[in-house]
C-alpha cells in the first residue's frame, strides 16, 4: 500500500457569480522513501492539491475524492485524528513561507513550539532537538537566538524545513521551496532536501514550476495543465505529452546547439479555469492539435516505460 | 555603443560604505546583446541603474556613442530615449487603473512625439500583441502575465531606442511564456537591430539569446566573453560553481555560506573566501580589473600561473 494515495481528487472554488474547478479528477500514489515532483504552470491547480491532502483549503473550497494517507481517508477523518496526522505524519512547506515565520519571536523558539505544544518534549528536551534540526539543516545551533529579519532568505527557507522535520514526518510536502531563492542558495537547498528525503525514508511531493529543479530531485514526475494531470512517469525519461514536450522545450540545455539563440517558447495564454476549452483542454494551444481534439477529450493512457499521457496521438505512438 | 568604464557605485548602509559596484568595464555593441549574469545582490541591478542615468556613479563614467554621459537634466532625458529600461516585474511596472493605451503612451507623451496613436500601435504590434487596437483599452488585470510583460517592453519600444536594458526580463513568467518573450527579443535584434543588456541570474537564458556573457561577483566582472566560451569552457573558479549547480550538471560545487556583503569586501581575489581551489597569494594579492574586452577573460590568480 501506498504512504499517500489519490483516488480521483477535485477541488472547487465557489466564486461570486460561478465555480473555479482547480482540481479536476487527479489520481496520483506515492511511497515511502519516493520523491514525487509535481509541475505545471501558474494557475495549474498545484497548491490547490497540496493544500487539500491535508484540508489546508479556505471554506469556500469543495474537495471532492479519496485522499488515503496510509490507508486514512483524510477528507472524512474526525478534527482529531486529522489534527494528529498533521503534526506527527505530514508536514507542509508552504510557496514563500519565510515570510511566514513570526518576526518578534526567536527562530529556536519557533522551531520547538510544536513539540512542546504537543507534549513530545520538555524544555530541555526540546533544546536539543531544535540544535539537532538546525544542524541537520547546515545552520549552527546558535540561530536558535535570531530573528528571522537576521537571516537570508535561503536560511529562512532552511528554518522552514527544520521546522518541517521537527516531528519527524513520513511525508513532506514542499509547495515551490526554492522560488524566489537565487541559483546558488536554491542549490544549497535543494541538495539538503535531497539528502533528508534519503536519508530519513521521507516521502516527498515537492510542486514546483520549475521543471529543472523536479527532474533533479524526483524520482517520478506529474504534469498539471488545466487542473489535470496530462503526464505521469519517471523523471529524466523523455516526455509523451505535447504539453509537457513544450514545458521542457522552455529550459534550455546549456551546450546543446538546437537551443542556442532559439528560445522556445508556447503561444496562446494558460487557460482560465473558469472557462476552459471543450475537448483537450490543451487544444487551442497544442501545436499538433487534430481536428477531433476540440471535442474529444482523452484520459490519461500507456505511453510506454512506467509512462501515462493523455493525447489522443499517444496510442497511435506506442 | 554603451559602455561602463571603471564604474564604481556606492551605498550608505548601516553606517557603512556599500560598494554595489566595484570597478567594472563592460561594453555592449550595436546590436549585439549582452547578458550580466551572478548571484543576488552582487550589483546587477545597480549596474544596469547606473548605465541608465538613475544613479550617479561614485567613480568612472558611462560612455554612450563614444561621448560620457551628463547628469544635466535635459540631456539625461534625451539619452533615456535612446536607452530604455524594462522593469523585472510586469505586475509591478504598471500602474493597474492605467489603460495598455495609457501605459504605452506615456513615453511618447513626455518626449512629445507626434503622431501618438500611431507611435503606440506600432509598439503594440512590435511586442507581439496584434491586433493592437484590440489591446487599446484593456487593463492589466485583463491580460496574462505574458501579456503584461509585452506591454512593458511595448513602452519601452515606443520611444525607438537604440539600447534595452532588461533587467530580470522573465523571472516572473511561466516557462511555456517564457520562450516567446526570450523570442520577441531576439527579433527585435534582428529586425531593428536593437542591442540589449539582459541582467538575470538564470543561465539557461544567456545561453537562448546572448553573444556575450559578463559574470558578476561582489560588484566586479570576474569573467566575460563569447557565450559558447564562457558557459562551454568557464575559466573563473566562481562560473565554474554557478554552471555546476544547474540541475543537469553531473558534479556540483555548491559555495557554502550566503552572497557576500558589499560593506566588506575581502582582500586580495574577493572570491576567495568561497572559492573551491584557493591558494596563497588568493588572499592578500589583489587582481586587476578586467578589460571592456571581446575575447573571453576571467580574473584569476591561477590563470595567470597557467601562462
Ligand atoms: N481561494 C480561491 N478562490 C477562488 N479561486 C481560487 C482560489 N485559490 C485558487 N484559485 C484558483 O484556482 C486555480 C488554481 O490555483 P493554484 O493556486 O492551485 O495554482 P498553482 O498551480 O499553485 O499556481 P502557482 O504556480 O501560481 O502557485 C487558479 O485559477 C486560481 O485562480
Ligand atoms: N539604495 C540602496 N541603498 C543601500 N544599499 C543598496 C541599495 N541598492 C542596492 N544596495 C545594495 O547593493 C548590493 C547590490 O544590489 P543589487 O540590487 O544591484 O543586486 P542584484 O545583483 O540586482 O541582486 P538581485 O539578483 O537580488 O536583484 C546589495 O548588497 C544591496 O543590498
Ligand atoms: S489530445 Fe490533441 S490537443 Fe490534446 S495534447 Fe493531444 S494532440 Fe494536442
Ligand atoms: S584568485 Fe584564487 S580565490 Fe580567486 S578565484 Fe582564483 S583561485 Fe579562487
Ligand atoms: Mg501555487
Ligand atoms: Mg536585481
Amino acid at each position: 500500500m501506498s504512504l499517500l494515495e489519490l483516488d480521483d481528487v477535485s477541488v472547487t472554488y465557489r466564486i461570486a457569480g460561478g465555480e473555479v474547478p482547480a482540481v479536476r479528477g487527479v489520481s496520483l500514489a506515492l511511497n515511502a522513501g519516493e520523491a514525487l515532483g509535481i509541475v505545471g504552470e501558474s494557475g495549474s491547480g498545484k497548491s490547490s492539491l497540496a493544500m487539500a491532502i491535508l484540508r489546508l483549503l479556505p471554506r469556500d473550497a469543495r474537495t471532492g475524492g479519496r485522499i488515503l494517507l496510509d490507508g486514512d481517508d483524510v477528507l472524512t477523518m474526525t478534527w482529531g485524528r486529522l489534527r494528529a496526522v498533521r503534526w506527527a505524519e505530514a508536514s507542509i512547506v508552504f510557496q514563500g513561507a519565510q515570510h511566514g515565520l513570526n518576526p518578534v519571536r526567536r527562530i529556536g523558539e519557533q522551531i520547538a513550539e510544536p513539540l512542546l505544544v504537543h507534549k513530545l518534549a520538555g524544555p530541555e528536551k526540546a533544546r536539543r532537538r531544535v540544535a539537532e534540526l538546525l544542524d541537520q539543516v547546515g545552520l549552527p545551533a546558535w540561530r536558535a537566538k535570531s530573528y528571522p529579519h537576521e537571516l537570508s532568505g535561503g536560511q529562512r527557507q532552511r528554518v522552514m524545513i527544520a521546522m518541517a522535520l521537527a516531528c519527524e514526518p513520513r511525508l513532506i510536502i514542499a509547495d515551490e521551496p526554492t522560488t524566489a531563492l537565487d541559483v546558488m542558495v536554491q542549490a544549497q537547498v535543494l541538495t539538503l532536501i535531497k539528502e533528508l528525503v534519503a536519508a530519513e525514508d521521507i516521502a516527498l511531493l515537492m510542486i514546483s514550476h520549475d521543471l529543472s529543479v523536479l527532474a533533479d530531485l524526483c524520482d517520478r514526475l506529474a504534469v498539471m495543465y488545466a487542473g489535470r494531470v496530462v503526464e505521469t512517469g519517471p523523471s529524466g525519461g523523455a516526455f509523451a505529452h505535447p504539453y509537457s514536450r513544450a514545458l521542457s522545450a522552455a529550459f534550455p540545455t546549456i551546450g546543446d546547439p538546437a537551443s542556442r539563440l532559439a528560445p522556445k517558447g508556447l503561444g496562446g495564454d494558460p487557460p482560465d479555469p473558469a472557462e476552459l476549452p471543450s475537448g483537450c483542454v490543451f487544444h487551442p494551444r497544442c501545436p499538433v492539435a487534430l481536428e477531433s481534439c476540440s471535442t474529444v477529450n482523452i484520459d490519461l493512457r500507456p505511453a510506454g516505460d512506467r509512462r501515462t499521457a493523455a493525447c489522443v496521438l499517444v496510442g497511435e505512438e506506442v | 555603443m554603451l559602455e561602463a568604464r571603471n564604474l564604481s557605485v556606492e551605498f550608505a548602509s548601516r553606517g557603512r560604505r556599500a560598494r554595489a559596484v566595484d570597478g567594472v568595464n563592460l561594453a555592449v555593441g550595436a546590436g549585439e546583446i549582452v547578458a550580466l549574469v551572478g548571484e543576488s545582490g552582487c550589483g546587477k541591478t545597480t549596474l544596469a541603474r547606473t548605465l541608465l542615468g538613475l544613479e550617479k556613479p561614485a567613480g568612472g563614467e558611462v560612455f554612450y556613442d563614444g561621448k560620457p554621459l551628463s547628469y544635466k537634466a535635459r540631456e539625461l532625458k534625451a539619452y533615456r530615449r535612446r536607452v530604455q529600461l524594462v522593469l523585472q516585474d510586469p505586475t509591478g511596472s504598471l500602474n493597474p487603473r492605467q489603460t495598455v493605451y495609457e501605459a504605452v503612451a506615456e513615453g511618447p507623451r513626455i518626449h512629445k512625439l507626434p503622431d501618438e496613436e500611431k507611435v503606440v500601435a506600432d509598439a503594440l504590434s512590435r511586442a507581439g500583441l496584434r491586433p493592437p487596437e484590440r489591446f487599446f483599452l484593456r487593463y492589466p488585470h485583463e491580460l496574462s502575465g505574458g501579456q503584461r510583460q509585452r506591454v512593458v517592453i511595448a513602452g519601452a519600444l515606443a520611444l525607438n531606442p537604440d539600447v534595452l536594458i532588461a533587467d530580470e526580463p522573465v523571472a516572473s513568467l511561466d516557462a511555456s511564456v517564457r520562450g516567446e518573450i526570450l523570442a520577441l527579443l531576439l527579433r527585435l535584434r534582428d529586425d531593428l537591430g536593437l542591442s540589449a543588456l539582459v541582467v538575470t541570474h538564470d543561465l539557461g537564458l544567456a545561453w537562448n539569446i546572448a553573444d556575450r556573457v559578463a559574470v558578476m561577483y561582489l560588484g566586479r566582472i570576474v569573467e566575460s566573453g563569447p557565450t559558447e566560451q564562457v558557459l562551454q569552457s568557464p575559466q573563473h573558479p566562481y562560473t565554474k560553481a554557478l554552471l555546476s549547480v544547474l540541475p543537469e550538471s553531473p558534479e556540483k560545487i555548491v559555495l557554502t555560506g550566503e552572497p557576500p556583503d558589499p560593506t566588506r569586501i575581502p582582500s586580495g581575489c574577493r572570491f576567495h573566501p568561497r572559492c573551491q581551489v584557493v591558494f596563497g597569494d588568493c588572499r592578500t594579492v589583489p587582481l586587476q580589473i578586467l578589460p571592456a574586452a571581446e575575447t573571453q577573460q576571467a580574473a584569476c590568480h591561477l590563470l595567470k600561473l597557467d601562462g
